[in-house]
């Protein structure tokens, strides 16, 4: 019998490298976890960086490699679009992790399980960037969902935790459902899951009916995983019943993987029946951004009002889609990027003003916390006014950059009614520091000495959200190279 | 000569101060208020360096400094300062000194995050006048609200936290439009150019539709207007300045109402030409409806610099110019006063005092002349700019002008009978026979601000010569696009 040659289909292997080394790196925390003796189990946190770190390092070699190849027979690519993608996964699920050390502590979750699902859910989504292939998207997406559907449930012996826990999995396995269907009408439509083929028969044959339905459901998968409205209705519950942490990391990495895969599929491979397409996403982003901030106004719980206002954010970054130019999709990038860092940071702040069997989540238990924690007020200040978009914070140049492309590529409209969502989201992020600032608290807060690594966590990123904001041309000059290899 | 980059030294001076001030321990009081008022007396003194260095009869930008910032956006870091800027700059850093001085008594709460978030204000104000890219414009422009957001929210009275909010979202509506209008001429710059650009000078390069112009206008003229305040825009001004802490209100009145003159003046106007006339008879119709106004002599007060501005004749635009900075210094000195009175008997009340005269005798002959060159008694300040405002106004528009001058009158009217109920009259609490006359500090508050009354009253020369060219300037690019229509068959 003669084996399979493998070789051709094995050829670039190594642009599986960043996400591999991190599954890797999750199988070794789970072998650590067994071995280790130390009951806080810290160490396994100091593993899961190193492995990330080499993950990195992959990703940077790759990049400087910088030919963007194709591996497994063109279903994988390493090319910059999914580097940066890799690069800020990484980068977001070690802030993530830096902020759960203390907060495990707190709660005396499992370490070795938590840090595991984490860094495979993270694998999930450094995948789902670098596919392109619908078949391997829809692999990596629910690798990277199954582990945050354990991940959300993880309070278990709290109910709201459970319950959210289960709502997620049964709204997402219903929207993976869509997504899967999506891609079968892509194959009967284009004969082919592979991204460039699709492209090649799109552009050949145009908006057949069959392409269009296909286009449909998969926009709801994705709709599903980025929160766009009408799909959104499960976002403030899973969110708020998620450990905070967990929460965190679903804000910032699955909603920037799930924007990479979208990105890829729309401005990627649909790009030439784009006629089609933007009129819909303009409607989902004015609606997104218009829902969620009002939805946050209300909120008296803090948690509850940043999952409302990642929803808006969610309509802000689609603007750079509905553009369907390069300024746009470097914008999306770009916001990403800068959402990433301020939401870690604001979800930092949270963690740190909670105690044990304490959440400290309600807005009224930040009453006074400004002048007692001038560290975590300052930075919240940062965090918030950059989420509320005025500069000189991370948040006004994304805005900025979204903005500008939109009326670059004449959507003055959409670029109006993002300004007036931006006056309304003012008002809830205010809220916010006129409790800290201008009302009277006694709430015990643990001082954040107490809480190292995430009181690192917390200045790293009040200290990148002002740098990202005053020099934005470094990452933004990153953004626009990327989106280069995207079509 | 190798230059100084004067300017970015003038601007980020009060950040830097604001941060060390932040690493200073918190006690002693007295070792952290004179730290402020150093810190504050830095950028003063490089105000005058500046007015040293600037040339006077030159109309083009001086000083200039640029940098690349965001180069794939065509966004510049660049400052310059006009005959225009040149005084408000000036007034900035005069009265930021002033007011720190002022706070010493009136503050005693969390002192070092006030006189922080005041230094902080004072680059967003500066910032906000030299600025030549309005990309940087805006950046500065918003850096100016939250500092004045919490010192109005954190340090003033009962009704603050609303006072704060309703400030923070009527300037932010105004401004968020103009960044559209902002984003939108960067664009059409890159149409009609290839590339974007945020430069002052490419945005008057620019060729505009007369529909675009007034949209564009529409949407700037919104940010200032509220920021003027203009009617209707004017509700969160009473609640600001009532419950502002006097330093607040101080800055409040004497500067940050001057960045809507400022912007209509520098932006607005130069840039759509053609809206203005449209635009301008409206300022001129709307202003005989302001009758109920009156009571706030803010509101009545700039309104008649917007008169000045809009009536584009080179005497009413200098006289609108210099109206800014008699406003700033005695409207300035008016909430002063207030404050300090206010620190003695923790009142405001008219009806709690009267008969001062007898008891503080300084105090009422300062109050008595900020009034009068509120009032605009010949021989101060007010005078001049309001001479000036009414003479070039009254040309263009009789009408509009003679009503504005009448609120001018009932304003002055509104003026001398509190002076009257105030400082007049039988003295008869006893409380206010015991109150203590000015103090040294306080009248080193007063006395800088009332010298320059009188010096800005007799002898106006020196700073209308240095406007007057940059002021024709503006006027120049407005001439021109009126010029044809006039021809055309007249506007009027």
């Amino acid at each position: 019998m003669t084996p399979i040659d493998v070789g051709p289909f094995a050829a670039h292997w190594e642009v599986a490298l960043p996400g591999l080394l991190v599954a890797a790196t999750a199988m070794l925390v789970m072998v650590a976890d067994l071995v280790s003796t130390d009951p806080d189990r810290e160490s396994l946190a100091g593993v899961a960086l190193v492995g990330l770190a080499t993950a990195a390092g992959a990703a940077l070699w790759l990049w400087a490699g910088g030919n963007g190849a194709g591996g497994f027979g063109e279903t994988l690519r390493a090319d910059r679009y999914a580097l940066f993608f890799a690069l800020l996964l990484i980068a977001a699920t070690a802030l993530t992790i830096l902020l759960s050390v203390d907060f495990l502590r707190l709660h005396a979750l499992p370490a070795g399980e938590y840090y595991a699902l984490m860094l495979l859910s993270t694998s999930g989504m450094v995948f789902m960037a670098a596919a392109n292939d619908l078949i391997v998207i829809f692999l990596a997406l629910e690798i990277m969902s199954v582990a945050v559907y354990v991940l959300v449930g993880m309070l278990r012996r709290e109910v709201r935790s459970n319950e959210a826990s289960l709502k997620y999995f049964l709204l997402g396995a219903f929207a993976t459902g869509f997504l899967l269907y999506g891609i079968a009408f892509f194959y009967g439509a284009t004969g082919s899951t592979r991204l460039d083929v699709v492209a090649q028969a799109v552009a050949r044959d145009g908006l057949t009916p069959f392409l269009l339905l296909g286009l449909a459901l998969v926009l709801v998968g994705f709709g599903f995983k980025v929160a766009l409205i009408p799909f959104h209705v499960w976002t403030p519950d899973v969110y708020e019943g998620a450990p905070t942490a967990v929460t965190a990391f679903m804000a910032v990495g699955v909603k920037a993987a799930a924007f990479a895969a979208f990105a890829r599929v729309f401005a990627g491979a649909l790009v030439s029946v784009a006629a089609s397409w933007t009129g819909v996403l303009w409607v989902l982003a004015a609606l997104t951004m218009t829902v969620g901030n009002v939805g946050a106004v209300t909120q008296r719980n803090v948690k509850r009002m940043l999952a409302y206002s990642s929803i808006a954010h969610a309509g802000y970054a689609l603007v750079g889609l509905v553009t369907a130019t390069k300024a746009g999709e470097a914008a999306l990038l770009y916001y990403l990027v800068v959402y990433a860092v301020m939401n870690l940071g604001a979800f930092g702040v949270l963690i740190a003003l909670g105690r044990r069997g304490e959440p400290n989540e309600m807005l009224q238990d930040f009453a006074g916390v400004g002048f007692r924690q001038p560290v975590l007020g300052l930075t919240m200040a940062v965090f918030m006014l950059s989420l509320a978009g005025i500069p000189p914070t991370a948040g006004f140049a994304g805005k900025f950059y979204l903005f500008s492309a939109a009326v670059d590529a004449g959507y003055v409209g959409l670029a109006v009614i993002g300004v007036l969502n931006s006056v309304i989201s003012v008002y809830y992020y205010l809220g916010v520091l006129v409790q800290m600032y201008m009302t009277e608290g006694t709430r015990p807060i643990d001082a954040p000495a107490t809480r190292p690594y995430l009181l690192a966590t917390i200045l790293f990123a009040g200290v990148a959200t002002l740098l990202l904001g005053v020099f934005p041309s470094g990452t933004m000059e990153l953004a626009r190279v990327s989106v280069a290899s995207l079509r | 000569m190798a230059t100084v980059p004067l300017l970015t030294l003038l601007v980020f001076a009060p950040l830097v101060g604001a941060v060390l001030l932040a690493l200073l321990p918190r006690e002693p009081l007295a070792g952290v208020r004179r730290a402020a008022l150093v810190f504050s007396l830095v950028p003063f003194a490089l105000s005058l360096w500046m007015l040293g260095r600037f040339r006077p009869g030159e109309a083009e930008f001086q000083l200039v400094e640029r940098a690349a910032w965001i180069p794939a956006w065509g966004i510049e870091y660049r400052l310059g300062v006009d005959g225009v800027s040149l005084f408000l700059v000036l007034l900035t850093a005069f009265l930021t000194p002033l007011v720190v001085l002022a706070s010493w008594g009136d503050i005693h709460r969390r002192v070092k995050e006030f006189f922080a978030l005041l230094l902080v204000l004072e680059t967003g104000m500066l910032g906000t006048f030299l600025a030549l890219d309005l990309f940087l414009f805006y950046v500065f422009w918003e850096v100016m609200l939250v500092p004045m957001a919490f010192l109005i929210g954190v340090w003033g009275g009962p009704q603050r936290v609303y006072a704060a909010i309703k400030f923070v979202l009527y300037t932010m509506t105004g401004s968020l439009l103009m960044l559209v209008g902002i984003l939108y001429l960067a664009w059409q710059v890159k149409v009609q150019t290839g590339a974007f650009a945020f430069g002052y000078e490419r945005f008057l390069a620019l060729h505009l539709g007369a529909r675009e112009q007034l949209y564009l206008f529409a949407a700037f003229a919104l940010a200032f207007a509220i920021k003027v305040p203009l009617f209707p825009f004017h509700t969160w001004l009473p609640d600001a300045h009532v419950e502002a802490p006097t330093g607040g209100s101080v800055i409040l009145a004497g500067v940050l109402l001057k960045m809507g003159t400022y912007g209509f003046l520098r932006f607005a106007i130069p840039l759509f030409p053609a809206a203005v006339a449209t635009y301008g008879a409206l300022v001129a119709t709307v202003q005989p409806d302001l009758k109920k106004l009156v009571a706030y002599s803010s509101v009545s007060h700039l309104g008649f610099v917007m008169l000045g501005l809009f009536a584009l004749t080179p005497t009413a635009v200098s006289g609108g110019v210099y109206q800014m900075l008699n406003h700033g210094l005695s409207t300035g000195a008016l909430f002063l006063l207030v404050g300090m009175i206010y620190e003695r008997r923790h009142t405001r009340m008219i009806a709690d005092f009267g008969g001062l005269w007898t008891a503080v005798p300084v105090y009422a002959a300062c109050f008595l002349v900020v009034m009068l060159a509120s009032v605009g008694l010949p021989g101060l300040n007010g005078f001049v700019g309001e001479f000036l405002i009414l003479l070039g106004a009254f040309g263009p528009w009789p009408w509009a002008t003679a009503v504005a001058t009448s609120g001018v009158v009932l304003g002055a009217l509104y003026l001398l009978w509190m002076y009257e109920r105030v400082i007049f009259g039988p003295l008869v609490r006893p409380e206010n026979a015991a109150l203590e006359d000015l103090r040294g500090r306080e009248l080193a508050v007063l006395v800088p601000i009332i010298a320059l009354c009188f010096v800005m009253g007799l002898y106006p020369a020196p700073f209308l010569r240095r406007m007057q060219p940059s002021v024709d300037r503006i006027l120049a690019r407005v001439q021109s696009v009126e010029a044809p229509r006039l021809a055309a068959g007249g506007r009027r």
